[in-house]
């Protein structure tokens, strides 16, 4: 009798990293039809596109590393990558954003530096970034929420607007985006970043329209989507509390404070906790297992710088949100971070 | 501040970080009692079945053993003895799988079963009170009780310490998925059992005793609850299921709070651990004299048909269980050896069954998959969520793989006690314990290696000082011959007479003998040429004899042994032997020395052949051993020649001079 050996231990949790990239996936479903139902059917678009182009990126590079491609793809890990991607991209911008910024997120960021689990940065951050610096008018062309827009846009439009830049009627999209009173309708955060350096207090700005709801129309919703699908994963202990909530409490304390000292000269904490980017960065961005810290005490440090630099871009840099930068910036921290909170190991008087 | 010992009478208990919740599957074998087997025809005893050194083997093949009968001897510390398991014929004593994750052959002791099963001579004590601690502690030994968790740590051992002891802590908590032996034990021996932990108390004296067993065994906790019912010094207590509750480090983290410092024991922090079945066996050795033949073995995983506890003799060869349990072959069938965490996979049916054996686990496809494919680590960090020790099981992975050692020591690799949870919960299937394993292993090599070197270059410095001194001192004994014999002239007018008289005469002697100088010089110096030969043959001779002896005697150090040959021989006009002979003599010891040196590090190659990197150095170093000794040959004889020659032409200047 022959018996198969192997090395302990013979059991195995049956949560494959596949599964893991698919969960995570799957949490992201609230903020989409958020999304959806907000901004239209480009968001589903520019999905469609980014993962497309993120798998195949994928494919190809897996391929010349002499790998197996299959097997590689079904780990889910570009499929996330472009769904994130995808997920931060202005709605109707053109079609090659989203292909030039997955395929850098997957060739350059990724498989360059070894493939799954090599990166250090956050692939779709790094990619969104990219884009952002390259291509600064399409990547802020953000289509205000349809439930303001003047005309109303159908899906043959929006697929037009992407592939062409005009819609069916002819509009470009920066026709678009300017409301009946010739005003040009930006994110929230751009508009009060805009009208904070002209001057404008902050009970002013939230009289315009985007504010009509107190914190942004569709951003608040949106960002209550990622929260709800953020909170099942921390549930699922798919991803660990300490990131989200260090970054989370981080930003909202500073932002409070800042807003008691000068409550005409900055955005409230609900604001800046519920808007832009936000939760989507605290739950689906900054947890990204391979780029983030990976022990107990890094996480919260990792969270909290992420979340100190967000708040000092968005009050003194150049860019009204900052979730990109700040993650790309707190990654480079993360092997400095580990490295100095190593836990105590047993039987040890310190780490 | 109340103390230690209160708080945990109090019923006050800790945590240990991580740990995982495999399923557990214990219902499989605790349907039944445990049951007695029939007598398998053949018993397979491994000489060494615990932490330490072998004992001697005391019997030789074709003896007839009794049932209990010592197979070895116990002659130095940390050595614990093997008992035949039944009686009948010692067959034959050779190398046979053992019960180890090696799957290597090792000295076994197979014996051919009577079927009488007639025990030898017990020495059972009633009351072993009236035993002296030493006693005690030596029929421990000479039964061969050995701690049955997972070590086979000697239990002697335990108990000849003289710290004081404040907690002794009794695992029952068997963390371990499908394994019930422990569980079984107690629901049936639980009396028995607390009889032998108070042979430990009686010897170690412990403030309080902890029996910890997971809340998972609500059976076992009633029968160990009624069997110490009344002795206020021993506590029962439920501790909650999560794997791996029953290490023993964790275990005393979960009893007492503290932690066994890093390279230390239980003792050191006052603390002392026995398992369960331990326990047993030390009532049965000190009660009723029997040494540890026989313990409990769960036959489980869906594989067996007749799943369940059985009482298993130590040597039974596991084929032998297959058959009781009904094993069913799968397509791809897995033996594992103690449970689906820490457990081993037997290469053969014929392993037998040692002292640690607690379980055999056939399982199906479906109830523990094998790992299928091996992914990229994506430094989800669960591992080190899962990790009881609080490591970073990723980066160590990282460094392990990466064979960067010595940051993988830093990040404490050998505080790893290789539960395997973080392997459990790597969503990529990892194989992580295994790359653990494989750094530990390298590193205690390089270590190994390390220290040999440092010998090595030791050696040959302190060679080399004893070269130096040796001529240095020569070359001052010589100088003050000269000098003595300069004194002694200048002193003694007497001598330099008869030096003047010796020159006249030998003149004179030229002068009569001018004719024929050249016949009568001949023979004279042919004979001194011969007595030299004869010498240098001599001592050629006596130099390889000895040159045999010390390889023979250094055998392990074989490295050495070439190293000085090699120096030797890099250093042929260094010969400083008093007698010039010896110089040749040398060379021929340091030629032999050579063939010897490459003839073992070929065989030790070949049991090394596994680890690539030294393989390497290995190949390297025998492509020089190779072409160094065909040019040996080529010149050695010629060499030899002129060192005779040369050794003989400076034997007659000393003469001369002399």
């Amino acid at each position: 009798m022959s018996f198969r050996v192997a090395s302990s231990p013979h059991g195995h949790i049956q949560r494959k990293t596949s599964n893991v990239m698919l969960a995570v996936a799957l949490a992201c479903l609230p903020g989409i039809a958020t999304q959806v139902w907000y901004f239209g059917f480009g968001v589903l678009i520019q999905l469609v596109l980014a993962i497309s182009a993120a798998m195949l990126a994928e494919a190809i590079c897996i391929r010349q590393r002499e790998r197996n491609a299959l097997l590689t793809l079904k780990d889910n890990s570009a499929l996330l990558t472009g769904l994130l991607l995808g997920l931060s991209l202005p709605p109707l911008a053109p079609w090659w954003i989203a292909i030039i910024g997955s395929v850098f997120a997957i060739v350059l960021v990724k498989q360059v530096y070894g493939g799954l689990g090599q990166n250090l940065f956050n692939p779709a951050m790094a990619g969104y970034v990219v884009l952002l610096v390259s291509f600064p008018l399409s990547m802020t062309l953000w289509l205000p929420p349809l439930q303001l827009v003047e005309y109303q846009l159908t899906f043959t439009d929006t697929i037009m607007l992407i592939f062409t830049g005009y819609s069916e009627t002819g509009y470009s999209l920066a026709q678009l985006r300017v409301d009946l009173d010739g005003f040009t309708m930006a994110t929230p955060l751009d508009t009060v970043k805009t009208a904070l350096t002209n001057q404008q207090t902050y009970s002013e700005i939230l009289t315009g329209k985007v504010f009509s709801d107190g914190y942004g129309i569709a951003w608040f919703p949106v960002n209550l989507a990622y929260l709800v699908g953020g909170l099942w994963l921390v549930q699922q202990k798919i991803i660990s509390w300490r990131i989200p909530t260090a970054f989370l409490v981080t930003l909202f304390t500073l932002s409070f404070i800042t807003h008691i000292i000068s409550p005409d000269g900055s955005a409230s904490a609900m604001l800046h906790v519920f808007s832009g980017a936000s939760m989507f960065g605290a739950f689906f961005i900054l947890t990204d297992p391979v780029s983030a810290s990976t022990t107990a005490k890094g996480k919260i440090i990792f969270g909290i710088l992420a979340a100190v630099l967000v708040y000092l871009i968005r009050n003194w840099g150049g860019y009204p949100d900052a979730v990109a930068f700040a993650v790309l910036l707190a990654n480079m921290c993360v092997p400095l971070i580990d490295y100095y909170t190593k836990p105590r190991t047993y039987g040890h008087v310190s780490g | 501040m109340e103390s230690l010992v209160e708080k945990i009478k109090s019923g006050y208990m800790w945590d240990f970080p991580g740990g995982v919740f495999p399923p557990e599957r214990k219902k499989m074998s605790l349907r039944d009692p445990i049951q007695q087997l029939p007598l398998p025809s053949r018993f397979y005893v491994t000489v060494k079945q615990h932490i330490g050194e072998k004992a001697k083997i005391s019997v030789a093949v074709g003896d007839k053993v009794l049932k209990g009968q010592a197979l070895t001897q116990v002659q130095g510390p940390m050595q614990l003895p093997v008992h035949a398991p039944t009686s009948g014929i010692v067959e034959s004593i050779t190398d046979h799988p053992i019960p180890h994750p090696s799957g290597l052959n090792d000295q076994t002791i197979i014996i051919t079963a009577d079927g009488n099963d007639e025990w030898c001579l017990k020495q059972p004590t009633i009351n072993y009170l009236t035993l002296s601690k030493v006693e005690i502690v030596d029929k421990l030994k000479a039964l061969g009780v050995a701690g049955l968790g997972g070590a086979a740590f000697p239990t002697y051992v335990k108990h000849s310490n003289s710290q004081p002891v404040e907690v002794l802590i009794i695992n029952g908590v068997e963390c371990e998925p499908y394994i019930t032996s422990d569980d079984a034990l107690m629901q049936a021996y639980a009396a028995e059992i607390v009889s032998g932990i108070e042979i430990f108390t009686h010897l170690l004296k412990p403030e309080v005793v902890v029996i910890a067993i997971e809340n998972n065994k609500p059976k076992a906790i009633q029968a160990m609850e009624q069997a110490c019912a009344g002795k206020t010094q021993f506590i029962v207590r439920a501790i909650p299921t999560k794997y791996p509750a029953g290490g023993e480090k964790q275990l005393i983290q979960v009893v007492t709070g503290k932690e066994v410092p890093s390279g230390g024991i239980p003792a050191d922090i006052r603390v002392v651990t026995q398992n369960i079945g331990t326990a047993y066996a030390a009532y049965k050795a000190i009660v009723h004299g029997e040494p540890l033949i026989e313990r409990v073995v769960t036959l489980t995983g869906e594989q067996f048909k007749k799943p369940g506890n059985r009482w298993v003799r130590i040597g039974t060869p596991v084929e032998f269980l297959l058959k009781q349990g009904e094993y069913q072959q799968s397509k791809t069938p897995r033996i594992i050896m103690g449970g689906p965490m820490m457990g081993f996979t037997l290469h053969n049916a014929q392993t037998p069954i040692g002292k640690i054996s607690n379980c055999i686990l056939a399982p199906s496809e479906t109830e523990l998959p094998p790992a299928t494919n091996e992914q990229a680590c994506i430094r989800c960090g669960f591992c080190a969520d899962a990790c009881p020790a609080s490591l970073l099981p990723q980066q160590l992975y990282w460094h392990s793989k990466a064979k960067e050692y010595e940051k993988a020591q830093s990040y404490k690799l050998f505080d790893c006690i290789e539960c395997g949870a973080c392997a459990y919960v790597c969503p990529s299937e990892i194989p992580l314990v295994q790359y653990y394993r494989v750094a530990k292993s390298n590193i205690r090599l390089q270590q190994a290696e390390h220290e040999k070197a440092e010998k090595a270059k030791e050696r040959f410095n302190a060679r080399n000082e004893r070269l130096e001194r040796e001529k240095q001192e020569r070359l001052e004994k010589h100088k003050q011959a000269a000098e003595a014999r300069k004194a002694a002239m200048s002193q003694d007018p007497s001598a330099q007479d008869k030096v003047a008289a010796a020159l006249a005469r030998a003149k004179a002697k030229k002068q009569t003998d001018a004719p024929s100088p050249e016949t009568k010089a001949n023979p004279k110096q042919s004979a001194a040429a011969a007595i030299a030969r004869a010498k240098a043959k001599k001592a050629k001779a006596q130099a390889q004899a000895q040159a045999e002896t010390n390889i023979s005697q250094n055998e392990p150090n074989v490295e050495n042994t070439k190293l000085d040959a090699n120096t030797q021989n890099l250093e042929p006009t260094e010969k400083t032997n008093d007698a010039p002979a010896n110089s040749a003599a040398d060379k021929a010891k340091a030629a032999i020395a050579r063939a010897k040196a490459k003839k073992a590090a070929k065989m030790k190659q070949d049991e090394q052949a596994s680890i690539a990197s030294s393989k390497h150095d290995r190949q390297q170093e025998k492509q020089q051993e190779t072409s160094h000794l065909t040019n040996n040959q080529d010149d050695k004889e010629a060499r030899i020649k002129a060192a005779i020659a040369k050794a003989k032409a400076k034997r007659k200047q000393l003469g001369e001079d002399k």
